[in-house]
């Protein structure tokens, strides 16, 4: 529904989840959501950063928010919202789990490169991704892996791995590619392609099926080398490198 | 679009941060039909702040010396340090006239999103200044919102095995809000009631 100056603007409404907040002007913000039914939409929210907004706390980057928004020409403007499940605060005293969400909420913006377009199956991954990370249940890195392997399954560019990725032949193939698109067979596999250990093939396995038994029992070396293959293999399909990807903070400090 | 030096002011005005293209032909056509002499006051302060302005070679903080006003006044105590992201941050908190020891701006928040990352702030410098021992008391200033949040609980990580007491301030502070606009009472009254974490 296009806004006709003059009109009073339509009302939509929908739940959604906050993935990026930037300042606009004095006091304002400019608020990205991934909606249920409507995509992804860029809306503005007044007066937010005024420390009498009643609004900002419910307008804070990983909410699960119920929102409501004015239809705009160009940007849309926030009407009323309110907190379903504020996950931000589960993170901001979690440095690593913070890190990892704002991989998600980068993934979830690049993935919708068109707004106003409805992508639920995503809305209902990155929702599901920031609800397992906020239950601390599984390692941060692990749900951030099998969200982004997820995602690009959804794509349709899911790394191959029960099979080649060039010539379609079943089995679990040693050689790894990004180039030719996952687990290559030795009679594809191109110069330069990487030789994962098995069980870290078995991991991505097992984050994309959603087998957490396997998952969680995965070494610290498995889960590097996973992290690496998964993050490579997301970059070369994306035209812009993730900002938040060499951010995230794995636990390794010394 | 408009020809020559008001579209080139345009431009210029657009690229300033919160200024969309509509407001940034506003304040053209403003500076098109101010008084000469204010333009001209408003363009040489532009130079000026960039040529006379510096940063605090200690804390960051704006300073027209290599040391600002504030590390240079030997009252100030050397073991309290109040870590904030701006420099407007410190003046909103010297407002309130609660603080009597130093500052450190680091510049900005971590903000993955947006690619700024510790190595991106004065993280490193912070903790070189507190390597000697002398500081006790840490306080994280950082805006009461996501951002502000995570980087006051990076910060923590970092500090805490020092043994150095690390405080947050007090709630009272809405989520979501800027530091800045705080009012002193309620900026004030979270400097007292702040929490070591
Ligand atoms: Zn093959
Ligand atoms: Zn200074």
């Amino acid at each position: 529904m296009a806004y006709v100056p003059g009109m009073r603007r339509p009302l939509q409404r929908d739940d959604a989840v906050v993935l990026r907040v930037q300042k606009l002007g004095e006091s304002d913000r400019i608020i990205t959501l991934l909606t249920r039914r409507h995509g992804r939409i860029r809306a503005v929210a007044r007066g937010v950063r005024k420390m009498t907004s009643r609004y900002g706390a419910r307008l804070e980057p990983f909410g699960h928010v119920d929102v409501q928004w004015a239809l705009g020409s160009g940007l849309h403007t926030i009407s009323q919202v309110e907190g379903l499940a504020l996950l931000g605060k589960h993170f901001v005293e979690d440095y690593p789990r913070y890190t990892a969400a704002c991989a998600i909420m980068e993934t979830a913006e690049r993935l919708t490169s068109e707004e106003d377009q409805p992508a639920l199956r995503l809305f209902l991954l990155t929702l599901g991704a920031l609800r397992a990370l906020a239950d601390g249940e599984h390692a941060g890195t692990l749900v951030l892996d099998a969200y982004l392997l997820r995602a690009m399954a959804h794509e349709g560019w899911a790394p191959a791995l029960a099979e080649c990725a060039v010539c379609a032949t079943p089995g679990r193939h040693r050689a790894f590619s990004v180039a030719a698109g996952g687990c290559v067979c030795p009679n594809c596999r191109p110069p330069g392609a990487a030789h994962p250990h098995p069980l870290t093939i078995d991991l991505m396995i097992a984050l994309l099926g959603g087998d957490w038994k396997t998952a969680d029992a995965a070494e610290p070396a498995q889960r590097r080398e996973c992290s690496g293959l998964v993050a490579a293999h997301l970059q070369w399909h994306m035209e812009r490198a993730l900002r938040s990807l060499p951010l995230v903070d794995r636990g390794e400090r010394t | 679009m408009y020809e020559g030096a008001i579209q080139d002011l345009i431009d210029e005005l657009g690229r300033l941060p919160g200024i969309g293209p509509k407001s940034a032909q506003r304040l053209a056509f403003h500076v098109l039909s101010a008084d000469p002499i204010d333009v001209r006051r408003l363009a040489a302060s532009l130079v000026k702040v960039k040529e006379v302005v510096k940063f605090c070679t200690i804390c960051f903080n704006v300073a027209e010396d290599d040391k600002c006003r504030i590390c240079r006044d030997p009252r100030r105590s050397d073991e309290i340090l109040c870590v904030v992201e701006e420099p407007k941050d410190v003046v909103a908190i010297e407002r309130t006239n609660e603080f009597r020891g130093r500052y450190h701006v680091l510049g900005g928040a971590i903000n993955p999103l947006e690619g700024v990352g510790p190595d991106n702030l004065r993280v490193r410098e912070l903790m070189q200044r507190l390597a000697d021992g002398e500081v006790k008391e840490l306080i994280l200033a950082t805006d009461p919102n996501t951002e502000g949040e995570a980087t006051a609980t990076y910060i923590a990580l970092l500090v805490k095995p020092m043994g150095i007491t690390v405080s947050r301030l007090a709630s009272g502070l809405p989520v979501g809000g800027d530091l800045e606009y705080a009012d002193e009472i309620t900026l004030g009254r979270a400097f007292e009631g702040r929490r070591t974490i």
